[in-house]
């Protein structure tokens, strides 16, 4: 196991590595210069000369990479284009509500999904799964944008429960900031939640199928309590590495959910800076939502091998 | 069995109500979807525009007939680059094996590890925005999805019977390739392909909502979507027609690749 561990320690280390190259070099092979955009086109040609040494374009690829790469382990992120300040401080607001929306929508994944896929799969065939699977396959096909689009005009504009487009700080209470994140919340949720139940449900399904419950019922187990005691637990592996990936879906789909709503969050920081060509700003935001990415999908790794005994050691 | 029967039907149904709905778009449209006209300025749903009309007196039905095209065209083109290139190097590495499938597998697992709409945005930011770049961006992304199910499928048949007997009467390569081995493959890829179908138009929709995808003179339900949300206080029905038809194509192809799916279990 530990022997397993390093080895994919070492591999995580490597693809944040290339992550971080890849970054790099896709934008630095962009035709033009930022010193045009900053200096405009009527700068003189010393002025151009001194700027360029002055961020270092002037050196070669590998030595401004190699710095780039020192200064992100320092905690240098190096200085926006557009709005002239560091990175660092520039996405350090926008860090707070992407996470919260993010933590949020993952417990409301979890909420959302869990029972439901029990429940769909305890009652098979009746009313109940009936409605579920018809409503699920709705869910699933309804982006999470155009549900946030949705929930803005139900519970925005016609209800009234909140003012589309109004910013909540975290500094205007807990409280009010979390009410103001649920609906962004759940319109990345919703879909997700329906993919969730569904692979529950099959996943219970197919292990009530196995020769393992058969012999729990004729120890003089019910439904459900078989349900409880034995299957739960093998139908939960596959769910659980869902749910490690669903961090990455979240992140993608949290940057649409946050320009529906208006959050100034990440998603919101990057679609701004792609239109600002404020590269800068787009290499760290990327980097980060990658590193996520990444880091997550090494946990689902992981949290397979603790889970199923059986894939230890390989 | 019954009941899947009926799924993929309906599902096969919605889709090509769908498809001919987008398909019209390119003959007819009852208005001209760019006109202007003063007079129905953000006109509520009526008989005349059955979806409304917008700030500046557009028909929102033409204007939802031409996006649907465009959407459809737009998928379809991703899902030949990305399908087409996904096949030539599945079924190689598939077939052949080796070192070079070890290392194009690796490549396509880290690729395929990251939601699509992520690297498109990202390539789009190098690229710059436009239905071309968009169609490049998107095709070329999905090619590790699809090389990674292609292998799997030809590595299965790979030692078959009838793949040996073909080697051993000395077909050529190419046709044990794409004669002997890949109409075998078909109902696992067709199923492949409604999905591709899918995240294809939700990952258009999602970038031309973000005003990084499909740009003006073009009309694409994701830009739509965008125009509807600065008049959504006026006239919240501009948001009725996209939304709709996104949607409603999303659920049949999804509908009716599950019935193909469940089709192949029984």
């Amino acid at each position: 196991m530990m022997k397993t561990l390093a080895k994919r320690l070492l591999l995580l280390v490597g693809t944040l590595l290339l992550v971080t190259i890849l970054a790099f070099v896709a934008f630095s092979i962009i035709p033009g210069d930022p010193t045009s955009s900053i200096l405009g086109v009527e700068a003189t040609a010393d002025q151009v000369a001194a700027l360029r040494e002055k961020l270092g374009l002037d050196l070669p690829i590998w030595q401004r990479y190699l710095h780039w790469l020192g200064g992100l382990l320092t905690g240098n992120l190096g200085e926006s284009y557009n709005y002239a300040m560091p990175v660092g401080q520039l996405l350090s607001t926008c860090i707070s509500y992407t996470a919260t929306l993010a933590v949020m929508s993952f417990v409301l994944i979890v909420v959302i999904s869990l029972p439901l896929g029990i429940l769909a799969a305890r009652y098979e065939g009746g009313v109940v799964d009936r409605v579920l699977t018809v409503l699920n396959q709705i869910t699933m096909s309804v982006p999470n944008f155009v549900a946030g689009l949705l929930l803005v005009y139900v519970f925005g504009l016609v209800l009234r429960l909140f003012q589309p487009g109004a910013i909540v700080t975290p500094a205007m209470g807990w409280g009010s900031f979390l009410g103001y994140m649920f609906f962004p919340a759940l319109a990345v949720a919703l879909p997700r939640s329906a993919m969730t139940v569904k692979l529950l449900r099959g996943s219970i399904l197919s292990e009530l199928g196995q020769d393992y419950i058969r012999t729990a019922y004729s120890k003089g187990n019910s439904k459900t309590s078989a349900l409880w005691r034995h299957v739960l637990r093998n139908a939960m592996i596959p769910v659980v590495t869902f749910l490690a990936m669903t961090v990455a879906d979240i992140m993608a789909g949290s940057i649409v959910v946050e320009q529906v709503f208006g959050i100034p969050g990440l998603g919101k920081m990057l679609v701004t800076s792609i239109g600002n060509r404020d590269y800068p700003v787009v290499q760290v935001i990327v980097l980060l939502i990658a590193t996520i990415v990444v880091v997550s999908n090494f946990a689902a790794d992981l949290l397979y091998r603790v889970m199923d005994p059986r894939l230890r050691g390989r | 069995m019954r009941r899947k029967n009926w799924y993929a039907r309906l599902g096969g149904v919605l889709t090509v109500a769908m498809l001919a709905f987008a398909v019209t778009g390119f003959f007819w449209t009852p208005y001209e979807p760019t006109a202007f006209d003063a007079t129905s300025k953000y006109a509520p749903p009526s008989l005349a525009h059955p979806f409304g009309c917008d700030q500046m007196g557009r028909d929102i039905l033409s204007r939802t007939l031409e996006g649907a095209g465009s959407t459809l065209v737009i998928a379809l083109a991703v899902l030949v680059i990305g399908f087409g290139l996904g096949l030539l190097i599945g079924s190689l590495c598939g077939y052949f094996g080796g070192a070079l499938d070890a290392l194009v597998m690796r490549v396509c697992d880290a690729l395929a590890a990251f939601p699509s709409v992520l690297l498109a945005l990202v390539v789009l930011a190098v690229i710059g925005p436009g239905k071309y770049n968009v169609i490049g961006a998107l095709g070329v992304l999905f090619v590790p999805s699809y090389a990674r199910q292609v292998r799997g499928e030809f590595l299965k048949f790979r030692d078959r019977d009838f793949v040996r007997s073909a080697q051993l009467m000395g077909v050529p390569k190419w046709r044990i390739l794409y004669v002997h081995i890949l109409p075998n493959t078909w109902p696992v890829l067709l199923s492949g392909l409604t999905i591709g179908f899918n995240n294809a138009v939700l990952a258009e929709a999602s970038m031309s909502y973000l005003s990084i995808g499909v740009t003006a003179p073009d009309v694409s339900l994701g830009r739509m979507l965008n125009e509807a949300q600065s008049v959504w206080f006026t006239a919240p029905w501009c948001m009725l027609g996209p939304a709709l038809v996104v949607v409603l194509t999303i659920l049949g192809v999804s509908m009716l690749g599950e019935g193909l799916r469940e089709r192949m279990r029984a």
